[in-house]
């Protein structure tokens, strides 16, 4: 039986084995819309209320669970409100799939009504994008455009969808074949480098693992621990690695880069063999790119050519995915005598790191009276939920925070905007994580300047009843920018000071969620407490933070790792 | 350095944009580009004329592989190859410049393909220097207008396509 285009987009949805749609209605989607109504299938759409939103909720769904994230908005605005959102997703290497409507192909090009060229505004910033211009490609389309989007690098791909395209008919037959001819990723890694990486490993002094978010993308962070602890090297992660690695375990020494941990920093600029994991080697992370472990030869894991010397010359390139070349190393390490040897050798390393870890810990003083330390609010939610939980953040000092205090242990539980950098991200993709699991604690770990980008989709969490929990870290200030204008603008704090802010707690209420307040230092854990306890609503937590309070430790924007301001 | 590049791609709409568009974002710079079907209708084959260091040209041909309409990327440079390029020059004539325009035509084995009261278009084939030599030759007669193909090129071994 013939089936109009967006029947065959829903089957071909249902057929992918996607269960959430994040969406928001249209003219030109309307049939698929239409289609919606009538369907009684495992689909479940979520109305947001702006298409921003939808993306980032796609997000959060993809990250935390590895399945992609879907969204479907209408033309012209719909479509280009998805482009912050895209962007962000491709900047981390998230799988999520963008259907945008389309005016009918007869007027494309003819500035109709919410016509835009959106697979052209997106070029740049998708892993790729289609336009689907007859119905006979259409099934193919989606096809490939779930699997372009998770396999290899993961990344965001949009299919824009015609009218015309949709309204018309054609026999379904899900296509088992792809054509793909220039679309070949390669997995496994090259045999040779791995056994030259194993020997540069076991013949160094001073061995440092440095993983980023490849390793969750590649679910293989059972890999990197069996792999660090075969070899007893010491781990370092990205923002975005933070979870792959598990945060407790004695060889981990913390974030590293502007606003790492002393003990990791140090350990990098020292290291005479950095093994880089899934990471990109981003400016954040490697300070001035001349200093940057100077001492070291570079061995780099990726599944993606492009990132390998592409900011820092490495030594042995191995490219492939993570999980699969980790694997490979860990049957190429060699026992008995070589390996006892090497890890003889490395007892100084460990020492030394210890005593950096001993002499600089991160830790923060609360004073029992006057303000709460935001840095404190973050310690009493890992404490209090036991550090079981999905956090996202939004962007800025909150972010920074949340990745210092917050000690992740799994991954996929720390979702932020690391390449971006998108203020508003983090309250729709805890959203989004909390429609992926509905049986979690998920909490958005937020900046009063931040959760204003995104906060309409209060309404979206009210109507689902998703206790999505947001922890304002209010400092009445665009907290980031403010400390940047402190260090290097002469204090001069030019439109860093929100004036006017809403009253969060009567907000919240307004949408139909709960408001809750902490002032004072002990205020804390009751208002952690008490958000704790609602399972059928969101809840706004605003804590009243120091706003004299900034990241450390820091290294300036330019400056070597070993060059950091600290407290 | 300069290097000569021959891509394979899927023969689509929006590919040249995106090679276009990657070249552009990522300030890479394109010297000449160019563009058509192969025997395979599917399929096209783009030249693309760039410079740089090795390490740019090292993130040109990973970045153009990553391309998910992106077949093949072959950097010609190095090996031997050949390479050709079609110019249309029009130029001016008098009742007296002919003859000798005709005998550069000639030693360039170059044609003249249009022929007006006051001018010669002429067709010239070549690598990048028979063509400077001969507009170089012609310039003095004055040129009214240069078209040029930019340039096409092929690997001599047989292990290519």
């Amino acid at each position: 039986m013939e089936k109009t285009g967006a029947e065959i987009l829903i089957q071909s949805l249902v057929d992918e084995g996607v269960d959430t749609i994040f969406g928001y209605p249209g003219g030109a989607v309307l049939p698929i819309y239409d289609v919606l109504f009538k369907f009684s299938g495992p689909l479940r759409h979520i109305l947001v209320r702006h298409e921003q939103g939808a993306v980032h909720m796609a997000d959060g769904y993809a990250r935390s669970t590895g399945r992609p994230g879907v969204v479907l908005v209408t033309s012209g605005p719909g479509a280009t409100n998805t482009v912050t959102g895209i962007a962000t997703a491709y900047m981390d290497s998230v799988p999520v799939v963008v259907f945008t409507g389309q005016v009918p192909t007869a007027l494309i090009g003819n500035d109709a009504f919410q016509e835009a060229d959106i697979v052209g505004i997106t070029r740049p910033c998708t892993k790729h994008n289609y336009l689907v211009k007859d119905i006979t490609e259409l099934a193919r389309i989606v096809r490939e455009a779930f699997y372009v989007a998770r396999t290899g690098r993961p990344g965001p791909v949009l299919v824009d969808l015609p009218k015309d395209v949709l309204t018309a008919k054609a026999e379904y037959v899900r296509p088992d074949k792809m054509e793909l001819p220039g679309y070949q990723p390669t997995y496994r890694g090259h045999r040779m480098q791995i056994k030259k990486a194993i020997n540069l490993i076991l013949n160094s002094q001073r061995p440092v693992v440095y993983a980023g978010g490849g390793v969750i993308s590649a679910n293989a962070s059972v890999e990197l621990k069996s792999f660090a602890k075969k070899l007893n090297i010491p781990v370092t992660t990205t923002l975005m690695g933070l979870g792959g690695f598990p945060g407790d375990d004695p060889l981990f020494m913390g974030m590293l880069g502007m606003h790492g941990t002393y003990t990791a920093n140090m350990a990098v600029t020292n290291t005479d063999c950095l093994i880089a994991i899934g990471s990109r080697f981003d400016d954040r992370v490697t300070g001035k790119l001349d200093e940057f472990a100077p001492f070291a030869k570079i061995i780099h894991i990726d599944i993606d050519p492009t990132s390998i010397s592409k900011n820092v010359m490495v030594d042995i390139p191995i490219v492939g995915d993570v999980r699969s070349v980790l694997k490979e190393m860990l049957d190429a390490i060699p026992t008995g005598k070589r390996l006892s040897d090497y890890k003889r050798g490395i007892k100084g390393w460990h020492r030394q790191i210890k005593d950096w870890m001993r002499t600089h810990p991160l830790n923060i003083k609360q004073p029992r009276r006057g303000r709460i330390k935001p840095q404190y609010v973050v310690e009493r939610l890992y404490a209090l939920t036991g550090g079981d939980a999905v956090i996202t953040t939004e962007v800025g000092q909150n972010q920074m925070w949340a990745a210092q205090f917050f000690r992740f242990k799994r991954p996929r539980t720390f979702l932020t905007s690391g390449g971006l950098g998108t203020m508003g991200y983090g309250f729709p993709a805890a959203i989004g994580a909390q429609v992926a699991n509905p049986d979690r604690l998920v909490i958005d770990i937020a900046g009063d300047g931040s959760i204003q980008m995104n906060i309409q989709e209060m309404a979206t969490a009210v109507q689902y009843k998703l206790p999505v929990k947001v922890a304002i870290l209010n400092n009445r200030f665009l907290g980031m920018v403010r400390q940047w204008q402190e260090l290097f603008f002469n204090r001069r704090y030019s439109h860093s000071c929100l004036g006017k802010l809403p009253d969060f707690v009567k907000l919240a209420e307004a949408y139909g969620g709960v408001g809750l307040r902490a002032e004072k230092v002990g205020d804390v854990d009751r208002v952690i407490k008490e958000a704790l306890k609602i399972k059928d609503r969101p809840v706004l937590m605003d804590f009243l933070v120091d706003p004299k309070e900034d990241v450390y430790p820091m290294v300036p924007a330019g400056e070597p790792l070993n060059k950091m301001v600290l407290l | 350095m300069r290097h000569t590049i021959s891509v394979l791609v899927t023969n689509e709409f929006g590919v040249l944009a995106r090679i276009a568009g990657l070249f552009s974002g990522r300030g890479f710079n394109i010297e000449s580009l160019c563009v058509a079907e192969t025997t395979d209708p599917r399929v096209s084959r783009m030249t693309i004329v760039t410079s740089g260091d090795d390490r740019i040209i090292e993130q040109i041909t990973k970045q153009l592989n990553k391309l998910v309409n992106v077949i093949k990327v072959h950097d010609l440079t190095g090996e031997d190859y050949v390479e050709r390029e079609l110019a249309l020059v029009k130029v001016n004539t008098t009742q007296e410049n002919r003859a000798e325009i005709l005998s550069i035509v000639d030693i360039f084995r170059a044609k003249v393909v249009d022929v007006g009261p006051r001018h010669y278009t002429i067709e010239v084939t070549g690598d990048e220097e028979k063509i400077r030599a001969i507009t170089e030759l012609l310039r003095p007669f004055g040129i009214k207008e240069f078209a040029r193909t930019g340039r096409i090129a092929m690997a001599r071994s047989l292990r290519t396509k």
